[in-house]
């Protein structure tokens, strides 16, 4: 559904893009993880034809970008990271409109409306104002929207970034409809729980380069113990001396907490309940454990 | 702003983005044509009888009518400008529209296209809102003359809405259009003839006057309301046409710097 291969781009003297090769399969959710400034939102704007990559060859539903990015755009719908619904139409009038630019006539729109609404779960709001709308109801909309004319394939840009749970959860049950519906999903994020829960497949960019790809529990039990025991409290630094390189297969110490890493979590509970001033956490390796070993654990901005 | 430099593709694609434009007008269709309008009729009636009647005729023509002949580009102009400054700023930068549009099978190609036929439209109802205030008070020689008023009225709101987009291309905020303002289309109003007649300039004021667009408008649209054929009526055209088309031009390729690099 999507190839890319040794895809560049750079602006001025920073390389965003650096060499990048991607695959995704038709009906599958593919998530593009990275930190901020990985350059996710850039490759997807080069994925669309939006902007010209500076070397390599994207192929997008089997049509080449940028030189027939009109053409592919018909085949995918777009969920931006902001929020640029109409805010001069109403609910219905913003799908109306969004179909025209697809070439499609007021009639087509118009048949496809009810079923956009229902699923977006804006029946009853469909001559709502967008100032009306709260956020969830907004995002939902905006998924609608990129939905109007049927494509194949979805591009999704921190899709529920800013979201309260309950909305967010709405998002994915309508992702998961669209995946059982046979779509082509590409989403960026940088909620773990978000990738681990959609995607199929997914890939960890950094510095614009792919660092790591393949499905989620794969690649954490490739590359992260099977349990975490973070630990902090009054005599961290006593504990991580006497214990810490006998207890833990390997041990991560972050201001004031002790990441543990582990196979076997009871004989570290067991030696930290001797020390009552010392708390934990015990729970089940995840992606976030991946991202923050390949990617490290500096802010980026 | 050289490497994005380049002819543009046009399409009947425009017309989706036109459309969206006029659905949102229609619905504050009212006010904002009274808003359109309020402003140069005023002045026309109040400078023409209080200031006309002060006043010999000018060429033959009254105060009055030489001023609502001048107010028909000036109110053309001012609509077309206003229109790709505030409102397609909004569009492209406060909202994003324009990425939505994007998105879809568009270019910016055609998304500016829409803007500047819109622009255009919309300042064609202003010019032709004055040439109803001339025939109403019958300030014209010829009727049918007055007729080729409304295509050089259009002609006059594409200059604009060309010259205009570029501004809308490098603008940081609202604030910065109080340039173009002052420094371009105010000392226009007051050079090219609207109040009086441009051959009371100074010469070298004259010389300058005559390589501005609102002089080539209002050399066309004043003869035509005393009934005559303008002069060099390719001439006045052809500038009209080349200050649209280089602004169209020029803020493509410098939008494209913007949003699609």
């Amino acid at each position: 559904m999507l190839k890319v291969r040794g895809l560049t781009k750079t602006y001025g003297d920073t390389e965003v893009v650096r060499g990048l090769d991607l695959d995704v399969r038709r009906g599958e959710c593919f998530g593009l993880l990275g930190p901020n400034g990985a350059g996710k939102t850039t490759t997807l704007r080069l994925l669309l034809g939006l902007t010209d990559p500076d070397s390599g060859s994207i192929e997008l539903a089997g049509i080449a970008v940028p030189q027939r990015a009109r053409e592919a755009r018909m085949k995918v719908g777009v969920v931006p990271q902001l929020d640029n619904l109409d805010p001069d139409f109403s609910v219905r009038e913003n799908l109306l409109a969004y179909g025209r630019y697809f070439g499609m006539s007021k009639a087509a729109v118009t048949a496809r409306v009810p079923m956009l609404l229902e699923f977006a779960g804006l029946a009853n709001k469909a001559d709502a104002q967008i100032a009306q709308l709260s956020g969830g109801m907004k995002r939902r909309l905006t998924l609608a929207r990129a939905l109007v004319h049927d494509p194949d394939i979805l591009f999704l840009d921190e899709p529920t970034t800013g979201l309260d749970p309950q909305a967010r959860h709405l998002i994915w049950q309508g992702l998961r409809r669209l995946l059982a519906e046979g779509k082509t999903i590409v989403l960026t994020t940088h909620f773990m729980d978000e990738a681990e829960r959609l995607a199929d497949r997914l890939a960890i960019l950094d510095h614009g380069r792919r660092v790591v790809e393949g499905a989620p529990r794969a690649l954490i039990e490739a590359h992260i113990e099977p349990a975490v025991v973070e630990v902090f409290g009054e005599g961290l630094a006593d504990w991580t001396r006497a214990h810490a390189a006998t207890l833990c297969l390997r041990h991560e110490s972050v201001g004031e907490t002790l990441f543990c890493y582990t196979a076997t979590p009871d004989s570290v509970i067991d030696a930290l309940k001797e020390v009552p001033a010392l708390r934990y956490v015990h729970r089940p390796s995840n992606l976030e454990d991946v991202f923050l070993k390949l990617t490290g654990r500096d802010l980026r901005d | 702003m050289i490497k994005h430099l380049r002819l543009p593709r046009l399409s009947w694609r425009f017309i989706p983005v036109w459309q969206r434009n006029y659905l949102v007008w229609k619905k504050l269709a009212i006010p904002s044509i009274l808003g359109n309008l309020a402003d140069p009729m005023l002045y026309m009636l109040g400078l023409g009888f209080g200031l006309g009647s002060l006043l010999p005729d000018i060429n033959g023509m009254s105060y009055l009518s030489f001023l609502a002949a001048g107010t028909v580009a000036y109110s053309t102009m001012n609509a077309a400008t206003f229109e790709v400054l505030y409102s397609s700023f909004s569009r492209m930068h406060v909202q994003r529209t324009w990425d939505a549009i994007l998105n879809a099978p568009m270019t910016l190609d055609d998304i500016m296209l829409g803007e500047l036929t819109w622009a255009t439209s919309k300042s064609l109802l202003s010019g032709v809102a004055i040439l109803a205030v001339i025939w109403g008070l019958g300030l014209f020689g010829n009727f049918w003359m007055t007729l080729w008023i409304i295509p050089v009225v259009a002609l006059v709101g594409f200059c604009f809405g060309g010259m205009g987009l570029v501004m809308n291309a490098v603008s940081p905020s609202y604030d910065f259009f109080l340039y173009y303002f002052t420094l371009v289309i105010t000392p226009m109003v007051l050079l090219c003839g609207v109040f009086f007649p441009v051959t009371q300039l100074p010469p070298l004021l004259q010389s300058v006057s005559a390589w501005l667009p609102l002089t080539h408008a209002i050399d066309l649209a004043r003869p035509l309301v005393i009934g005559r054929v303008p002069n060099s009526v390719a001439l006045h055209v052809a500038a009209l046409l080349i200050y649209g088309s280089l602004g169209y031009v020029i803020a493509l390729a410098l939008t494209r710097k913007r949003l699609l690099k």
